[in-house]
């Protein structure tokens, strides 16, 4: 398992970073969505990889913590989500007004010269 | 109501009023720029009282007041700290809105839907950060304030704000991914998010964590650092201020400072003196880092033909010598810095303010017509100097003109202004590391920041020169620009309030000497967050 999350988790960022790194805004703003995923799954990871344990304590019972998972990881990626959500659409927002008015989706507001 | 609950208020009441403005058309503006003021004047007063409260709670060391949010024993859950320093930066938050949101009175309010409500949230999203106690929650209130810049940078609108806003956004939502991943890093490895419990837990991480709890202070400094503006993550900033509007970028004067103000914390709380094997770690770091940004900044200066550009440069400017002097980690050095923070902030503020309404007396070609003036060797001037010949000049441009002045010298640091004050502080302290008069050993690397502390100041001073020239003795147009006594006032109240500092400079070195001396012994901070009361529930027939 650590292995697949590790590699989702580079891919992710990967792809994120390179996406980034292009002119074309639309691209920027998928590359910050792949991005804040990855970041989300890297949390997750933060509080111990674990399989089929519950992350709140049965009534009754003495808890031991080797058999809950974290939940603060989880309230941290709830969190992470919304925010990343409403920021990514205001982004989206200035993305096009950005192109309605300069008429190119190029980040610069402009074409590069050919 | 016990004064305690005071805490909460600067989150409170900006909240309630930003929520109170929307309910109301955009068409009744008298009404929302009223709530607004009137709000922003209530968190004068809360911060007044606050600042009191921290400077009474202990005489010399560094104790808190904490607002257990919940009622939970820390550390668990969120709490919001009160100490000097947060006190300090609050008092310097409302002191530099009421200003803008008069200001915008005049002119800016009218140019967008929302403007009182996005300011209102901003400032809702600074007090929250400069409060808060937990990692976590400073994310969530760092992002209420960078949503509501967001939508303050593209206020009013047009194509060269959307490009700059786009690209402050783009850089802010990475910086935020980043800053994720390093509380994400330092939670893996300690197991908290309290800032107290952190400050316990560090000295006690073994050595083979201790890499991956760097690591994480290392990427979550780098979100901060983006904030500041070091070089090279600064690159977007004076783009972005100056073509903010002018009450937005006066109130991003401060924006900037909640960068400096969570290293200045965090960096003297997780690694300062006493914190085991992690301890100076990034010191280096801000030292040079804010060496570099001093030299960046000094030099786009003196690059700058615009005035907003040379303002958001002059941001750098007092972003590297806040940085480098906090890589020093000398107490002294410390306390000097925050008279420099204040003093700093308030100049800014009001120099962006100023711009705005010079700028107005010309026409947008005339900044470019200057620098082809100066491309071309200036041949028309001597005709310009006859006509003006023996034309008195007229009062509006008077009252401009000393204030640019004003400004001029309190941003190169020349007495008798509090910019002098305040680097003289710093340099004094550094000067003298043993206390006045001590002699004591100067470290090298001392020198390196009181050269270029007075290089900045020289190099401040000759754009500023340059540009009061171009602006008031040789204008290309002599239109005197049309100014509302709204928008001269908050300049002036700014200006005073730099006046004030200067007269005030006694007690004000005293508070910040002490707030410089909890920040670098933070054991009673820490004593003070763990070992806080939870509320008891009152007894019946007893009032809470």
């Amino acid at each position: 398992m650590e292995l697949i999350l590790a590699l989702g988790i580079g891919v992710l960022v990967g792809s994120g970073v390179w996406l980034i790194a292009r002119p074309r805004t639309y691209q920027v703003v998928i590359g910050l969505a792949l991005l804040s995923y990855a970041v989300n799954l890297f949390i997750f990871s933060m509080g111990r990889l674990s399989n089929k344990s519950a992350p709140v304590v049965e009534p009754g019972i003495t808890p031991d913590p080797a058999l809950f998972v974290d939940p603060i990881p989880q309230a941290l990626v709830l969190t992470a989500i919304v925010i990343g959500f409403a920021t990514t659409a205001l982004f989206l927002v200035v993305l096009l007004v950005s192109r309605g008015m300069t008429g190119t989706d190029h980040v610069d507001g402009r074409e590069p010269e050919r | 109501m016990r004064p305690e609950h005071l805490i909460i208020a600067p989150i409170v009441i900006p909240i309630v009023a930003a929520a109170l403005l929307l309910f109301f058309d955009d068409k009744e503006r008298l009404l929302k720029a009223t709530v607004s003021i009137v709000s922003a004047i209530a968190l004068f007063a809360v911060s007044v009282m606050l600042v009191r409260i921290a400077d009474g709670i202990g005489p010399q060391d560094g104790r808190v007041a904490v607002y257990l949010l919940g009622n939970w024993p820390p550390p668990f859950a969120i709490n919001l700290v009160l100490d000097r320093l947060s006190a300090m930066m609050l008092l310097l938050t409302s002191a530099l809105a009421i200003p803008a949101l008069i200001f915008s009175l005049g002119r800016w309010q009218k140019a967008g839907p929302h403007f009182h409500t996005l300011f209102l949230l901003l400032l809702m999203g600074m007090n929250g950060a400069f409060l808060t106690g937990d990692l976590f929650n400073l994310f969530v209130f760092f992002e209420v304030m960078l949503a509501a810049s967001y939508g303050l940078v593209l206020h009013g609108s047009g194509p060269v704000r959307v490009r700059a806003g786009m690209h402050y956004i783009a850089i802010n939502l990475i910086a935020s991914l980043l800053f994720l991943i390093g509380v994400a890093l330092i939670y893996g490895v300690t197991g908290t998010l309290n800032m107290a419990d952190l400050a316990v837990r560090i000295p006690q991480v073994p050595d083979e964590s201790r890499m991956m709890l760097e690591a994480g202070a290392a990427v979550l400094g780098v979100a901060f650092l983006v904030k500041a503006g070091m070089w090279p993550l600064s690159f977007w900033l004076p783009t972005t201020y100056a073509a903010a509007a002018a009450p937005v970028a006066a109130i991003f004067a401060i924006l900037s400072k909640v960068g400096v103000y969570v290293i200045l914390r965090l960096t003297l709380m997780f690694f300062g003196g006493e914190t085991g094997a992690s301890a100076g770690f990034g010191a280096q770091i801000l030292f040079y880092g804010g060496i570099a940004t001093m030299i960046f900044g000094a030099l786009g200066v003196l690059a700058s033909q615009a005035l907003g550009r040379l303002a958001g440069y002059s941001v750098l400017v007092s972003s590297g010598t806040l940085l480098a002097s906090i890589g020093i980690e000398q107490q002294g050095v410390t306390a000097g810095a925050l008279l420099y923070l204040a003093s700093s902030t308030l100049t800014i503020g009001a120099f962006f303010l100023l711009i705005e309404l010079i700028e107005r007396g010309q026409n947008p070609a005339a900044n470019v017509l200057a620098v082809t003036m100066e491309a071309y060797g200036e041949g028309e001037e001597d005709e310009e100097e006859e006509k003006v010949e023996g034309v008195a000049i007229p009062g509006t441009l008077a009252i401009l003109g000393v204030s640019f002045a004003a400004c001029g010298i309190l941003l190169a640091g020349l007495p008798p202004l509090s910019g002098f004050i305040a680097k003289f502080a710093i340099l004094t302290a550094m000067l003298n590391p043993d206390g006045f008069g001590q002699g004591g050993d100067i470290p090298s690397a001392s020198w390196w920041l009181v050269a270029l502390l007075i290089l900045s100041g020289l190099s401040a001073l000759i754009a500023m020169t340059r540009a009061g020239i171009r602006s008031f003795w040789a204008p290309v147009d002599e239109a005197v620009p049309r100014v509302l006594l709204t928008e001269i006032l908050p300049i002036g109240a700014l200006l005073f309030l730099t006046v004030a500092i200067t007269v005030q400079a006694g007690p004000l070195m005293r508070y910040m000497q002490d707030t410089a001396a909890g920040l670098h012994a933070p054991q009673p901070y820490i004593d003070g967050v763990l070992g806080a009361e939870r509320a008891t529930r009152p007894e019946d027939g007893e009032q809470p």
